[in-house]
């Protein structure tokens, strides 16, 4: 587990160091975006991005309970700060996420914020339209990350089928 | 939050090359009066072995004693920038140690708090004799105390305090796999402490060495004491190789005068170092030939789980007396008030360091141990044998300096010695006793440090001298300056001045550790998941506030950019309001803070991510007061504020509290 966790850590660090590099140019960007909102993050379909960090690709299938409520678990203790279902609260409402957004971008939100909201269109707009609060890198590990997606899928499929 | 700057190596060459051009001019249009004699080289040249680059790090930690300031205070080596200041023996508003309910148990004595002290040498602790990385020992000079700072977080975890020592200077030197730390008193006193004429001097006092046994968890325990002559017992530094089963200290005044020192104290022509067999004294402890002596005194230990520190109280403690315990201690006559005592890398070589003299006296470990059985005695003193001088001697470094006072050493064979009164340092080599190189200093080194330069592994690249006057080195400050550090390149033959850097309060000793063997166990973040403080508030569901009586408990969360709660009402004139705020964010430099308005006798809390701590509001005004997070976390940290409601008991208002509700 540590051991994981460890190379996890180093690899989000790395991804960290790599979108510091160029942190000059990106927080030009980023004050452009401000001036002018994410302009081009509405043209593409936004299911096409897959975010930038380390989950590249994503295979669904049903929805397993186990882990819904594992990630639900996750979500009370971890996210709950700045999240609600439902509702806006810091961030956006997380209803409806999993259909406004590709699994794998979902899980790079989570894991790798950081350059998330420097480099990725559509994290960048939604940092705007949050007022500039950013999403907090929580260090979780791949897999606290998949039991999350799991359980806002779970949301997503209960609220769809009412 | 602080900006990071990253750039990319391509870029950095031209900057690199432009900084070292014009930082180069800078020096030599400035170097008028400094680095002239054989050891100069050009400013370019220094500037470049210096220069560390935006966002590359140094070779080194250095770590130097804050002195009268009684922090420690963390440089990098070659550059000479202070990273940070670790709050030890004093109160430190900055980020609330000594202020929070968590780390004023770490200033209690058996005196009560104390929220100051005089720290003077910083020890890392060793395996096998060299820097292991693990822990940082310092000692509290005014009232007798140890600390251990974990290498880890590089926070104080632990502070003894040494009861029946007075000025508890000739400390806290390791042994050579961190057995013990030891702690002599610099000032004789009756032990135990009464009420006795201070002319009876000779009758009533005496001087105390103290042996802490380091468990391999870190944790100390007041093991025994020696009970010496009522001399002042300066230095030591323990043996290492073969010598390491003992430790030796330096003592002045065995004059055992008690007043114009300065003149009583100089009168014999030798003082002794006092040679203690350590193996020997666990020997006789187990044996059961200590006397139990009182003496109360306070262990304080931080525990990392709770992030608590707690006090612990402990009375009496066991005493050797060496004429009772015979090969336990030896006295080597050492000249002209020794201060410093410095043991080489290979164990072999004791250097004495005496301060009214100009040359230094080296003792031969296997010519101790031969003295020892063949008796080569001269008197003896309490019941201590004393060698004879001439039998123990390996050389005298004929110096041509004034005032040696310490002595560090590097891995080809050279020592280093501090000249205070001729204002140098002067290179020597070990078996020749011959000068080989001397750099004037500015001004008046006390200690000096290489890296790993006690230990029996230095890394002789670097050597740091410390001075005691400052005077004309930086733009003037008003009366009071800052100190003064000197860094000199001694990876070649003659010793070279790189680097001018000022130092916060009085630097006496410092450590220097490789970053390669600190910076991959530095932590990063405190885990949220392994937090047992016993007010942590994991989630903001759980925030809550709590009244038993006049007491109250916030328990609170914060996490960019708001705390929960943030509106709090209820609070009456009469209660004592503790905030206990745990930083829920666990990402690198996500720190917040935590000040509430008038707060007497308090300061703030700064919080690292995941960690828990308590400040404590005694609120003295009817009103609505502000709350607010200190240190700039992120856009929206202006907007990181809270309300809390002081109400007269009379007006009955609910306790409530919340966030977010309009």
């Amino acid at each position: 587990m540590k051991k994981r966790l460890n190379t996890l850590l180093f690899l989000i660090a790395g991804l960290w160091v790599v979108g510091c590099h160029s942190s000059t140019s990106n927080s030009q960007q980023a004050s452009e975006n401000a001036a002018a909102p994410a302009a081009s993050a509405s043209t593409a379909n936004p299911l096409d991005d897959k975010g930038i960090g380390p989950i590249k690709s994503v295979q669904l299938g049903p929805i397993q309970p186990e882990l819904a409520k594992k990630g639900e678990t996750i979500f009370n203790e971890k996210c709950t700060a700045c999240h609600r279902i439902d509702s806006r609260y810091i961030g956006p409402a997380l209803k409806g996420v999993t259909r406004r957004q590709a699994p794998e971008w979902i899980m790079n939100m989570i894991l790798n914020p950081d350059v998330m909201i420097q480099q990725d269109p559509i994290a960048k707009q939604l940092v705007g339209e949050s007022n500039g609060a950013v999403m907090a890198n929580l260090h979780l590990s791949e897999d606290e990350a998949r039991a999350l997606l799991e359980y806002l899928r779970s949301v997503d499929d209960s609220s769809s089928s009412k | 939050m602080k900006t990071k700057i990253f750039l990319k190596q391509k870029q950095l060459i031209p900057i690199v090359a432009g900084i070292i051009a014009v930082a180069g001019l800078l020096l030599a249009s400035c170097n008028n009066h400094s680095s002239v004699g054989q050891g100069a080289i050009s400013a370019q040249d220094a500037a470049q072995r210096v220069y560390v680059a935006p966002g590359q790090y140094d070779e080194f930690y250095a770590f130097m004693s804050g002195g009268y300031n009684g922090q420690v205070s963390v440089y990098g080596l070659p550059s000479g920038r202070l990273f940070k200041i670790i709050p030890v023996f004093s109160q430190n508003p900055e980020n609330g140690y000594g202020y929070s309910e968590e780390t004023k148990p770490l200033l209690m004595t058996s005196y009560g708090f104390i929220p100051w002290d005089d720290a003077h040498h910083p020890e890392l602790s060793q395996t096998n004799g060299v820097p292991d990385g693990r822990w940082l020992f310092i000692n509290a000079n005014n009232t007798p105390r140890v600390a251990r700072i974990d290498l880890k977080t590089f926070e104080t975890v632990e502070t003894i305090e040494i009861p029946n020592s007075a000025g508890n200077h000739s400390s806290p030197f390791v042994t050579e796999n961190t057995e013990y730390v030891v702690a002599g008193t610099r000032f004789g006193v009756p032990i135990p402490q009464k009420d006795v004429p201070i002319a009876s001097y000779k009758q009533n006092f005496g001087g105390v060495l103290s042996f802490i046994k380091v468990a391999p968890s870190g944790d100390m325990d007041l093991a025994f004491q020696l009970m010496m002559p009522g001399f002042d017992y300066d230095l030591a530094h323990a043996g290492k190789g073969k010598s390491k089963d003992w430790v030796f200290f330096t003592c002045y005044n065995s004059e055992e005068a008690h007043t114009l020192l300065e003149v009583n104290a100089s009168q014999k022509d030798k003082d002794f170092v006092a040679a203690i067999n350590w193996k020997k004294a666990e020997e006789y402890v187990q044996q059961g030939k200590y006397h139990e002596f009182p003496g109360t005194y306070y262990d304080n230990r931080f525990d990392t789980s709770t992030q608590t520190a707690h006090s612990y109280v402990h009375q009496g403690v066991k005493v050797l007396i060496p004429s009772e315990c015979p090969g336990l201690v030896y006295f080597i006559p050492a000249p002209k008030s020794p201060h410093g005592v410095d043991v080489d890398p290979s164990g072999n070589y004791i250097v004495a360091n005496g301060k009214l003299s100009a040359d230094l006296s080296v003792f031969s470990f296997d010519k101790i141990q031969q003295a020892i059985q063949q008796k080569q005695f001269d008197g003896e003193v309490n019941g201590i044998p004393v060698l004879k001088f001439d039998a123990v001697l390996a050389g005298v470094v004929k110096s041509g300096g004034l005032g040696p006072l310490h002595t560090e050493f590097d891995d080809k064979g050279n020592a280093y010695t501090t000249f205070f009164i001729s204002s140098e340092v002067v290179k020597w080599k070990l078996g020749t006793w011959q000068v080989e190189d001397r750099q004037p200093t500015f001004y008046s080194p006390g200690h000096l440090m290489i890296p790993g330069g006690d230990s029996r592994k230095p890394w002789g690249k670097y050597l740091v001298a410390l001075n005691k006057i400052t005077k004309d080195r930086y733009l003037p400050t008003g009366p009071e300056l800052s100190q003064s550090a000197q860094l000199f390149d001694i990876s070649g033959d003659k010793m070279k001045l790189l680097l001018d850097f000022p130092t916060v309060g009085e630097p006496h000793y410092a450590q220097a550790i490789p970053a390669s063997i600190l910076m991959p166990r530095s932590d990063k973040i405190y885990q949220l998941a392994s937090n047992h403080h016993p007010y942590l508030t994991r989630t903001e569901k759980d925030a809550k506030v709590v009244r038993k009586g006049n007491r109250v408990d916030v328990y609170m969360t914060e996490i960019r950019s708001h705390f929960v709660p943030d509106n709090i009402e209820g609070i009456y004139l009469g209660d004592t309001v503790y905030f206990h705020v745990t930083n829920l964010e666990q990402d690198w430099d996500a720190a917040h803070g935590f000040a509430v308005e008038g707060n007497r006798d308090n300061a703030e809390l700064l919080l690292m991510p995941g960690q828990t701590k308590t400040l404590k509001w005694v609120p003295e005004r009817v009103g609505v007061f502000p709350f607010y997070c200190t240190d700039f976390c992120s856009a929206l940290h202006q907007e990181m504020q809270g309300y809390v409601r002081v109400s007269s008991p009379n007006d009955h208002v609910a306790l409530t509290w919340s966030t977010g509700k309009e």
